[in-house]
């Protein structure tokens, strides 16, 4: 394990070593920069103003293993550009060592090996002592939430996103803006968001019928006084709620990117004199950067969704965008000078938890024991082994959901296996234990039925250029945020440059290495259909079921999936 | 006119929004209407530029079966909306009198599949102006 020394040089400081006088002034971090342990507490405070951002925590309570992606594409303008820049190129392109915590925490390679090492991340205890050592510096700090906080446990499942509430109101954020939250359904997320003691934003939360927006529920932003300063917080909800999630579940409100509105907000709020705008988005950041290119007025946007975490922030015009990461990975803190209206410079900084290195704070730790006690036999039961890194962040497959959809094969009986291309779901290192509570992390939602169907191998075509245009339609405003369908049983290609209809090719039935026969029907079993009425066993007891029969799990890399035009 | 049940429907919810919005009410879907054919057929030859148009369509539709659009043309005496995927292009035809507090209309429409949603306005010198917009219907699921 790594000493609390160590871990103060991994803390991405060099980006606050910059930016003090302005924009456009930031050279290469040097991410082995010497820090000590007051450095860090201190942060050196700048300006006037100090945000703490936090997102994408998907209920992760407890310290977790977590792998950040190897194959993260860009395509049109974005190609090349972070956040789809991954491994020894994301480390050369930041300045980063090998080996180094900051190699760790913020790029894939060596991870297991690494893991062993640094140890675990996260845990909103940790959490909670960073900013708690940010609000002693700058008492009137803003605490904000980018949502996806009410997903993704088994103690969240079973509370109905209650736990999480408790937690967070532990943390007293100012306001949040949501995603997954929807998935509890219309009448939860309005008696949470009823009781909720802080604002619950997004200008793009419209009613479904009506197409009018629903200020007293969700209002578009909210004005804080800090420092002096007039600050709009306006909220920007995940726009495609109704389309990646079952939209039966939320039917009476409607989203959609609505940048127009959104320029609306920037000038209502600049109008009614606000000095500082931030944007607390779950749009995912390519499409912040868009927006950004699009709505003048944002000075700081803190971008959320597709979990991307970056050691310096992105300038579009005169906005800064901030990526904080994922699954309590990381906080973010942004200073900010704002004089006579304007923000005039700004120092920022991303925080890795490392949970063997931060000290947990006492209150928040006993307040997320509570929430734990009752299911506590539930989550500490062990189903297995595993001999493998299990993982899911990646654009085409990650070892958790080759797991997931061999389960699906074996316990459905199917040809071909499908799991959703989603970014949330915590690793494991070679050697763990596989906890119940690890099965659910990857797999817990309020729609995990495992369906079996029969589908034509046409259809089944339809699905993959469907859900890669999600991915690679070169207009960031087509893009949903996710990564791409997991497949089991079945090879294919994906030739990233090509327009829907055309990018996927060679699609092979791996159990007898035929081609895929357009006409012919094939048995697929999956799970997360958005479709209302789905049937069959939750995901988590297949899963479950196919690991107990494993008892040690081993999932070599798989090469089904064959990617061209990068 | 005949109206198909596509037609029927999209003017339908148009109908309903309108009533909700008294300042927009001087625009009305003119039953009247010759939608048959596509914009080549309203600009009878005429060029259409880019101007004071503005077409606002989602970029994906939530449900392709009601996608909410609106148009908004200062000074436009008529605006054509055409979804140019669908069977029958023709969605909606929007005539603005001399009283008219805004030459802005709003309606819902059904979109077989993702397609290009074509607004053209009429201005008053006679003149068009176009928009366009891509309107993806997809099939859902998977979002991170």
């Amino acid at each position: 394990m790594i000493s609390r020394r160590d871990f103060l040089q991994v803390s991405m400081a060099a980006s606050a070593m910059l930016g003090a006088s302005g924009f456009g002034n930031w050279a290469r971090l040097a991410a082995q920069q010497k820090l000590t342990q007051d450095q860090l507490l201190q942060f050196d405070t700048f300006g006037n103003v100090s945000l703490i951002h936090v997102t994408d925590i998907h209920a992760q309570l407890m310290p977790i293993y977590f792998r950040e992606p190897s194959v993260n594409i860009g395509v049109g303008g974005n190609k090349g550009a972070v956040p789809h820049v991954t491994g020894a190129d994301f480390r050369k392109l930041y300045g980063i060592e090998d080996g180094s915590p900051s190699h760790y925490a913020l790029s894939s390679g060596d991870f297991s090996a690494l893991a062993q090492g640094y140890g675990r991340v996260g845990g909103m205890d940790r959490v909670a002592t960073v900013v708690n050592s940010i609000r002693a510096d700058r008492p009137d700090a803003l605490l904000l939430d980018g949502g996806d906080t009410w997903h993704g446990s088994y103690t969240c499942y079973h509370t109905e996103g209650q736990d999480m509430v408790n937690v967070m109101n532990g943390l007293k954020p100012d306001a949040m803006t949501f995603h997954w939250e929807f998935t509890l359904g219309s009448e939860r997320v309005q008696e949470l968001v009823e009781n909720l003691p802080f604002a619950a934003l997004g200008q793009n939360i419209f009613d479904a019928e009506w197409d009018e927006p629903l200020p007293d529920l969700f209002p578009p932003y909210k004005f804080f006084e800090r420092g002096g300063v007039k600050i709009a917080v306006i909220g920007q909800a995940f726009p495609y709620m109704p389309i990646a999630n079952p939209r039966w579940m939320f039917p009476e409100f409607s989203f959609g990117i609505r940048d127009e509105n959104m320029q609306a907000m920037v000038d209502e709020v600049r109008a009614q004199g606000a000095e500082l705008v931030v944007c607390l988005s779950h749009n995912g950041f390519d499409v912040d950067k868009k927006m950004a290119s699009k709505v003048t007025g944002i000075d700081v946007i803190l971008t959320g969704h597709t979990h991307d975490a970056l050691p310096e922030p992105v300038l579009v015009g005169d906005t800064i965008l901030i990526a904080s990461g994922s699954n309590g990975k990381f906080v973010s803190r942004v200073d900010l000078d704002v004089q006579n209206g304007r923000m005039m410079g700004f120092r920022h900084k991303l925080i890795p938890i490392f949970s063997d290195v931060i000290a947990p704070d006492p209150t928040m730790t006993s307040l997320i024991q509570e929430q734990r006690a009752p299911y506590k036999a539930d989550l500490e039961e062990v189903i297995g082994q595993t001999d493998s890194l299990l993982y899911r962040r990646g654009n085409f497959n990650g070892t958790w959901d080759d797991l997931i959809c061999d389960a699906l094969l074996s316990e459905r009986e199917a040809d071909i296996a499908m799991s959703p291309g989603v970014r949330w779901g915590p690793s494991l290192i070679p050697g763990d234990d596989i906890t119940r509570e690890d099965i659910w992390n990857v797999t817990s939602m309020t729609y995990g039925e495992a369906y079996r169907s029969e589908m034509t191998g046409e259809f089944i075509k339809v699905i993959l250029e469907d859900v890669g245009d999600n991915i690679f339609n070169p207009d960031p405003y087509y893009q949903q945020g996710g990564d791409m369908v997991r497949i089991g049983g079945m090879g294919y290609r994906c030739d990233v440059t090509k327009p829907q209809g055309e990018r996927i090719s060679n699609m092979t039935l791996l159990s007898t290495g035929e081609a895929i026969d357009p006409a012919k029907t094939y048995v697929v079993a999956g799970w997360a259909s958005v479709n209302e009425g789905t049937e069959g066993p939750q995901i988590w007891d297949v899963v479950e079921s196919h690991i107990r029969k494993q008892g040690t799990v081993s999932i070599a890399p798989r090469d089904n999936v064959e990617v061209v035009g990068i | 006119m005949n109206f198909t049940r596509r037609d029927t429907l999209a003017l339908g919810a148009g109908a309903t929004a309108l009533a909700l919005l008294p300042l927009r009410a001087m625009a009305q879907a003119d039953p009247n209407a010759e939608m048959v054919g596509g914009p080549d057929d309203f600009l009878a030859g005429a060029d259409a530029g880019t101007g004071d148009l503005t077409l606002t369509a989602p970029e994906i539709a939530e449900n392709g079966n009601t996608v909410p659009i609106s148009v908004d043309a200062p000074g436009a005496v008529e605006i054509r909306v055409y979804a140019l995927g669908n069977p029958t292009p023709g969605i909606a035809t929007f005539r603005f009198g001399p009283l008219a507090g805004a030459q802005a209309a709003s309606t819902r429409v059904r979109l077989a599949g993702t397609q290009d949603v074509q607004a053209i306005a009429k201005m008053a010198d006679g003149s068009y102006v176009t928009a366009m917009k891509t309107v993806k219907v997809t099939i859902g699921g998977c979002g991170g």
